[in-house]
């Protein structure tokens, strides 16, 4: 079973932080990978929110290959962050020649375009360089966007924390919301995009469970949107529905959870809004969630956020101080990185609940 | 000693012969009187007895009459073996016996210079049947644990109406951030994944008719059952034209537009709107044919629905003046749409066919969103009447016919706008749970059954040969007849009690099959749950070859 975190802060964390929230979990999972979006980036990164980064994983020649590309597309790199590696003999991590995270300034001619065609050129960017680099696995793009910077890796978390010297805090590498993984997909074939946490145009979804409708979701998204691909993880579905839902459709977050957990019929019958309610059910019946889920997801405007299955068979926690709210599977986690906190203020969200904080660390909770 | 004329009609030549036992015969005469087909009649034989009455052997004989019963040598009164001579029996002296050097096919078109009419099933038995070479394979165990189908609640609904993509339903979001519609939405009822077919008040005996309905009000309020019933084409009693039941009943138009006089001038009086229309373009049972009423079954009241004298009541095979897919959903669906105001949703139904998946994009393309189901109907459906070739050689499978559709469906995006309804011989096994919880997993949204709820109310008609003879309005058990001394043997309160069982035990049933997948809504399309334990059908359904 998998275990997922999140820290959102008024403060800049460093990625460090997500790691002792996962490791005090890993009885619960299988060690088997690393793997974290972070949001809203401070440090190296803090002068460039308004610039595409690119967080790619690649061989020698995919790195060229994917520079290539962007070049010739127009974009200028404006800013190149290689973490330092830390070689040490017996780590387990199945590492690739290169960890890059690049940002560039907008092609010339997209410069005074719309926020809509920047992201699009983004999205179709990023799914061309994804393509480009599959054959031969030459490298693998995890996102191509303004603040935001994705590393995911095989291997133990620990191991992967040494090797890239995420263990020691610093101020060059941090983010007010980082969310993080530590399981590759044991279900089907160990794929480096495989691993949550998910991310699509400013979106970024992570989930403990699984999800029987995924064949019904896959089928359904699939035609819906370029974007909605890959599907080597039954929860991307979760990311793509909350992409759908929130910017493809425009729904407010509220409705997310009406579409992937619907009310059962008799209690849509005595709600004032029934008619709506009924009306995304129809329609959007084959993005329903079945089975144990928690997800957690981040959206473009940092907002952080919560939901379970209408069952609510797996956990999640939310620990809070003044400054930090912590989202993790088991209670333990939070222990870790706030243990001066007040316990009793921990929320403990139910099956129909949505817990989200927003960028004043303010939490909103509603029923669905 | 007689001729022997080759030509002449013996049991032999018949599909039931008659064991008789006159040793345990005491001639009450129940058998007769109780068998509808006259297959059976009283005989006075000439007996010969050899006898001795003195000291000595002194052999005389002696001739007597003797009452016997016998089997009728007549392709007209043939026995169906029915076995309603063995019902009434207190002897055990008389039942039917297949007979498997029979010559029914062929004398009777021989005699009769006209092909051979029947009601049931197709009765040509072939291999094991598709659906029973699929297994609910994808247990969920540990990390998705299965659900418990006593404790847990599921929401069992399929829609009825057409179902616009997100994109296109007219919300718009308020200050306070919830989505408010201003624009009208085709009408959708969330209803029971079964739905009662189309067996229309002809067809079926009056009280026959009463108990479907009376099952299904029964299902409806006392139950919380939402199973709804197809009127099928005949028309409705005015007074359930004017009740509040209208709502559980899905009126039908056929080609031959029964009733339907009567149902246009009932509409100022409805008190509520009926649960949908169904347009039938054909029929799984006997497709690319009408509805086919003989006059013997067109009793009076049944003159009185219609608007019809007594005749044969034979349906156009298609509807006259429809020409086209684009033509159907103009005139048809508009015209029926507009009926009743946009509040009531009209499906379609057909016969499964090699072409269905064309007529079915056509649907799902319509520009005009007002087809508000695809009902597809598979050779294996039942019929009241129906010529015998059309039944045994006509016709296409449900099973991959309803796949391919959902299919289509899939690759073009456009699952679920048009909800797919399949039938045609689920059910047939007696296990109706299953064959239509495998459908759903194929991509079904439900399925509906019309043979198997006749077989609740106490039809003993099967896929064997024997009985099917609705369509001779002589049904001996009441069901498919308008004699009242026929209808008089079937009890209305036990029919509808049988067909209420059937349904809780099935609705049990569904949740005892859900609850091992880990759903607690209907997984419609979840092919991945299904495994088939035959190659070619793995393939062609596109689902997991288990060994």
């Amino acid at each position: 079973m998998c275990r997922i975190g999140a820290i959102k802060s008024l403060n800049y964390v460093h990625p460090s932080q997500a790691l002792l929230l996962m490791q005090s979990q890993q009885k619960g999972h299988d060690n088997s990978g690393f793997a974290m979006v972070m949001h809203d980036l401070g440090g190296i990164f803090e002068g460039y929110k308004h610039l595409p980064t690119l967080s790619l994983a690649c061989s020698d020649e995919g790195l060229k290959i994917a520079e290539d590309m962007l070049h010739a597309a127009g974009f200028q790199r404006v800013l190149q962050w290689v973490p330092e590696i830390s070689q040490q003999p017996g780590l387990d991590i199945n590492a690739l020649p290169n960890y890059v995270f690049e940002t560039f300034d907008y092609p010339k001619h997209y410069k005074k375009a719309e926020p809509k065609e920047k992201e699009d050129l983004l999205l179709d960017m990023r799914l061309k360089l994804r393509k480009a680099l599959e054959k031969d696995e030459l490298g693998f793009v995890y996102s191509f966007w303004p603040d935001v910077v994705t590393l995911k890796e095989i291997g133990d978390p620990k191991d992967i924390g040494t090797y890239f010297n995420l263990w020691e805090p610093d101020t060059k590498f941090t983010a007010r919301v980082i969310t993080a993984q530590c399981r590759q997909n044991t279900n089907y074939d160990i794929v480096r995009y495989a691993a949550h946490p998910f991310f699509l145009q400013g979106y970024t979804a992570l989930a403990n469970g699984e999800n029987t409708f995924y064949l019904k979701n896959v089928e359904y998204q699939r035609k819906l949107h370029r974007g909605y691909i890959g599907f080597e993880s039954d929860s991307q579905c979760f990311l793509y529905t909350l992409h759908y839902v929130h910017r493809e459709l425009g729904w407010p977050l509220s409705y997310f959870k009406h579409v992937i957990t619907p009310l059962p019929f008799e209690e849509i019958g005595r709600r004032e809004d029934q008619a709506s309610l009924l009306a995304i059910r129809q329609s959007l019946a084959h993005l329903e969630i079945n089975g144990p889920n928690t997800i957690i997801g981040v959206l473009p405007d940092n907002t952080l956020f919560t939901c379970c299955d209408a069952k609510k068979l797996r956990p999640i926690v939310i620990g809070r101080s003044s400054d930090t709210v912590v989202f993790s599977s088991e209670v333990c986690g939070i222990n870790e990185i706030l243990p001066a906190r007040d316990w009793e203020t921990d929320i403990y969200p139910n099956e129909r609940e949505v817990v989200a904080i927003d960028s004043n660390l303010e939490v909103h909770r509603w029923k669905q | 000693m007689e001729t022997m004329k080759a030509n002449d009609i013996t049991p032999n030549d018949l599909p039931w012969k008659i064991r008789y036992d006159a040793g345990r015969c005491t001639l009450c005469g129940s058998c007769v009187a109780a068998c509808s087909f006259r297959a059976i009649l009283p005989k006075v034989e000439r007996r010969r007895m050899v006898f001795s009455e003195g000291d000595l052997p002194e052999p005389k004989q002696r001739f007597s009459a003797v009452p016997v019963i016998r089997q009728a040598h007549s392709i007209k009164n043939y026995c169906r073996g029915c076995g309603i001579c063995e019902k009434v029996c207190p002897n055990d002296a008389i039942g039917p016996v297949r007979n498997v050097d029979s010559r029914h096919p062929i004398v009777t078109r021989c005699l009769g210079g006209d092909s051979i009419k029947r009601g049931g099933r197709k009765n040509l038995e072939g291999t094991v049947r598709t659906l029973d070479r699929l297994r609910v394979g994808r247990i969920s165990q540990m990390t998705d644990p299965s659900l418990d189908a006593q404790r847990h609640s599921f929401d069992m609904l399929a829609p009825f109406g057409r179902i616009l993509p997100a994109r296109k339903l007219p919300f718009g979001v308020s200050p306070e951030g919830l989505l408010q519609a201003d624009g009208h939405t085709p009408p959708v009822h969330w209803i029971y994944p079964v739905i009662i077919g189309d067996m229309s008040i002809g067809a079926l005996s009056w009280r026959m008719w009463e108990a479907v309905a009376m099952a299904v009000a029964y299902l409806n309020e006392e139950c919380g059952l939402p199973v709804r019933m197809c009127s099928g084409e005949g028309g409705v009693p005015v007074k359930l034209l004017k009740s509040r039941y209208l709502k559980y009943l899905i009126l039908q138009i056929a080609s031959g537009h029964f009733g339907w006089n009567r149902i246009v001038k009932a509409m100022p009086h409805m008190t509520e709107d009926p649960a949908g229309v169904l347009i039938k373009i054909g029929q799984g049972a006997k497709p690319g044919d009408g509805g086919l009423l003989m006059a013997q079954k067109v009793a009076e009241h049944i003159q009185a629905i219609r608007g019809v004298p007594k005749a044969d009541l034979l349906s156009p095979p298609n509807h006259q003046g429809l020409y086209s897919i684009e033509e159907s959903v103009q005139k048809m669906f508009l015209s029926f749409n507009a009926a009743f105001k946009f509040r009531v949703p009209v499906a379609i139904k057909v016969a499964a066919s090699a072409t269905s998946v064309s007529v079915f994009n056509n649907l799902v393309r319509d520009p005009y969103n007002i087809v508000g189901g695809f009902f597809v109907d598979g050779i294996d459906g039942g019929t009241g009447a129906a010529h015998e070739v059309s039944l045994d050689h006509t016709g296409h499978p449900i099973v991959s016919k309803l796949r391919d559709c959902y299919l289509a469906a899939v690759s073009q995006g456009r699952q679920g706008q048009i909800p797919l309804w399949a039938a045609g011989g689920l059910g047939k096994t007696g296990d109706l749970a299953a064959d239509a919880f495998k459908m759903i997993c194929l991509g079904a949204n439900g399925v509906f059954t019309g043979k198997l709820i006749l077989q609740m109310a106490g039809c003993v008609g099967n896929e064997m040969g024997r009985c099917n003879a609705c369509n001779t309005g002589l049904c001996p058990v009441g069901i498919t007849t308008q004699e009242p001394a026929l209808v008089h043997r079937f009890d209305v309160e036990r029919a509808a009690q049988n067909i209420v069982n059937y349904f809780l035990a099935m609705d049990q049933e569904l949740k005892k099959l859900m609850a091992p997948i880990g759903n607690s809504s209907l997984p419609v399309g979840r092919a991945d749950a299904l495994v088939a334990t035959d190659r070619a059908v793995a393939e062609r359904l596109q689902i997991q070859y288990v060994c």
